[in-house]
């Protein structure tokens, strides 16, 4: 089907050097972002009338400590009209931070908070930056990978 | 699971109360901090978290087909489809696709565990209103679909049926007569809960005009499932990005107007009808051959096979005690289950075990819509909208 094939063409042309690298899996198209752009990416991709991904799907994080930006930010988009899917994503420093997505989709809220509690990243421009999952007096951010899965 | 309560705005004459963790109309370890003017809702802050085992960070320690149990403990109201979302994510990965008769085995599994979840769903979100009867009725034949369930895989509901190519076990032409008697008796037994609810007075009190989301605020608080169908979107990925050969049955998506409690009612009974419709279609059609891929370095051997050719054997062990590799790359793949979309983004390092894997939850971002479909209702309605988002919160924990 081709996920996202025709929005990276769209997104290299329209943003050109932001537009850090692309790549495709099983036809499933992803591009990384400079986190500079982030938003205005994101809003692009929301709004323009070729693209019209309407739904924010998911917003999460992948953890590579050994890479110099080690977070990487991995927003799934949908568009309705045009039943397309897109993997955008950004590399940012350990704990960020990057642009919160919540202005553009009120579904960016909780998946970022579980973002933050999961891996300590922080999203600039988020209105309620608080723990979600685990609790509020715990210390380590559980999925990152220094963290073991059992402490002996 | 923040234990904070100092979110809710700060006027000094309202009272701020706790609904939850344990509270039987939260369906679950939910806990919702209310903020009230009198009977209004002021503000509402869902707080989860009390479920969490962190089944992501799991993932990255086991291989994909130990991982299989755990997706049963998500939606325990219906194991089979997060059975089967997560064993198609896997296949995605290694691009393969398993025979049809397996596809249709796992579109009877879904549809059986979406008339099951919905039947949960009816009778606890009917007496939370007060309508007790509804839920002797539809535990009554949810009973009876558990019974299939026990039948097919010998668990009710940890059933762990699929397995990475294939599923745990055939059915056989009994189960499938078995089956094929609860879906001639359900549209009857639909038309009975119908005929308690549809025009009761005091039902259409309680949900009409209560919890509204327009489709616009759906959309953007990434709503899926029947609560987004009820706000008259018709997204449905059986329909958009259909899988296990969806694509081969007849169904239509209801959809809802107003997007209220009232209409994820209606939505879901409908829905019901619909699956109905696509198991009947799917017991007519069963392929015959075989059900599993044909591939000895994922799918386990047959056990009698194991116990008498040391080529198995061996297949047998490798799979079990190391598991096996899949390919460098990242797929993202959902499902429609009861709850909406449910959808698992692996990372593959090349590694036995995912290198990250993300559990797109459903129940979590239509919970997420809580707070703005209970914004000025009475405290009674929170009830009538937590009951209509039919949160599980294995799922939205994970």
């Amino acid at each position: 089907m081709a996920d996202g094939a025709q929005a990276v063409d769209l997104l290299t042309q329209r943003f050109g050097a932001a537009i850090l690298e692309h790549g495709s899996f099983r036809d499933q198209h992803w591009a990384v972002v400079d986190p500079k752009a982030w938003r205005a990416v994101a809003a692009w991709l929301r709004d323009d009338p070729a693209t019209r991904f309407n739904v924010l799907l998911d917003v999460t994080a992948v953890h590579w400590p050994d890479r110099e930006l080690p977070i990487e930010i991995v927003a799934h988009l949908y568009s309705h009209e045009r039943n397309d899917r897109l993997r955008l994503k950004c590399r940012v420093p350990d704990r960020g931070p990057v642009d919160s997505l919540t202005p553009l989709w009120a579904s960016a809220d909780w998946n970022e908070r579980e973002a933050f509690d999961m891996f300590g990243v922080v999203f600039s421009g988020h209105p309620d930056l608080r723990r979600i999952l685990m609790s509020d007096d715990y210390t380590d951010y559980p999925l990152r990978k220094e963290l073991p899965l059992f402490r002996g | 699971m923040p234990a904070r309560i100092d979110t809710v705005t700060d006027r000094p004459d309202t009272l701020t109360i706790n609904m939850g963790p344990s509270h039987p109309a939260t369906h679950g370890v939910l806990r919702v901090i209310l903020e009230l003017d009198g009977e209004t809702v002021v503000s509402c802050d869902p707080v989860c978290g009390y479920l969490h085992r962190g089944m992501e960070k799991i993932a990255e320690n086991r291989t994909y087909l130990q991982f299989i149990p755990y997706t049963d403990r998500m939606d325990y109201l219906s194991p089979l489809a997060a059975n089967v979302g997560f064993a198609l994510a896997v296949e995605e990965l290694l691009g393969i696709r398993v025979p049809p008769r397996c596809e249709a085995i796992r579109v009877l599994c879904a549809e059986l565990s979406r008339i099951g979840a919905h039947l949960v769903w009816l009778g606890t979100s009917a007496l939370d209103l007060g309508a007790a009867t509804m839920f002797f009725h539809t535990f009554k034949d949810r009973e009876w679909h558990y019974d299939l369930i026990e039948d097919l895989c010998g668990a009710r509901l940890t059933t762990s049926y699929t397995r990475v190519g294939g599923v745990a076990y055939d059915v056989t032409p009994e189960w499938l007569a078995r089956l094929d008697a609860f879906v001639k008796a359900m549209p009857g037994r639909i038309d009975d809960y119908e005929s308690l609810l549809t025009k009761n007075g005091i039902w259409l009190k309680r949900t009409q005009g209560v919890g509204k989301l327009t489709a616009q605020q759906a959309l953007e608080f990434g709503v899926t499932g029947p609560v987004l169908r009820a706000s008259g979107v018709a997204y449905d990925v059986r329909k958009a990005r259909p899988y296990s050969g969806y694509e081969q049955y007849e169904f239509d998506v209801p959809t809802g107007i107003e997007g209220d409690v009232y209409d994820r009612y209606l939505v879901r009974i409908e829905e019901m009808r619909q699956s109905v419709r696509i198991l009947d279609q799917a017991i007519r059609m069963m392929p015959q051959g075989p059900v599993n891929v044909d591939d000895p370095k994922i799918f386990l051997p047959e056990k009698r096979k194991v116990l008498t050719s040391m080529e198995e054997l061996i297949h047998q062990f490798m799979i079990v005690t190391e598991g096996f590799t899949c390919p460098v790359g990242e797929i993202y793949h959902s499902t429609e289950v009861p709850k909406g979309e449910l959808g698992f983004y692996i990372v593959s390092e090349g590694g036995k075990a995912p290198y990250r894997l993300r559990i797109r939850s459903s129940a979590f971002n239509n919970l997420a819509s809580l707070a703005k479909q209970v914004q000025g209702a009475l405290v009674a309605d929170v009830v009538a909208c937590i009951g209509s988002i039919d949160p599980v919160m294995g799922e939205v924990d994970r």
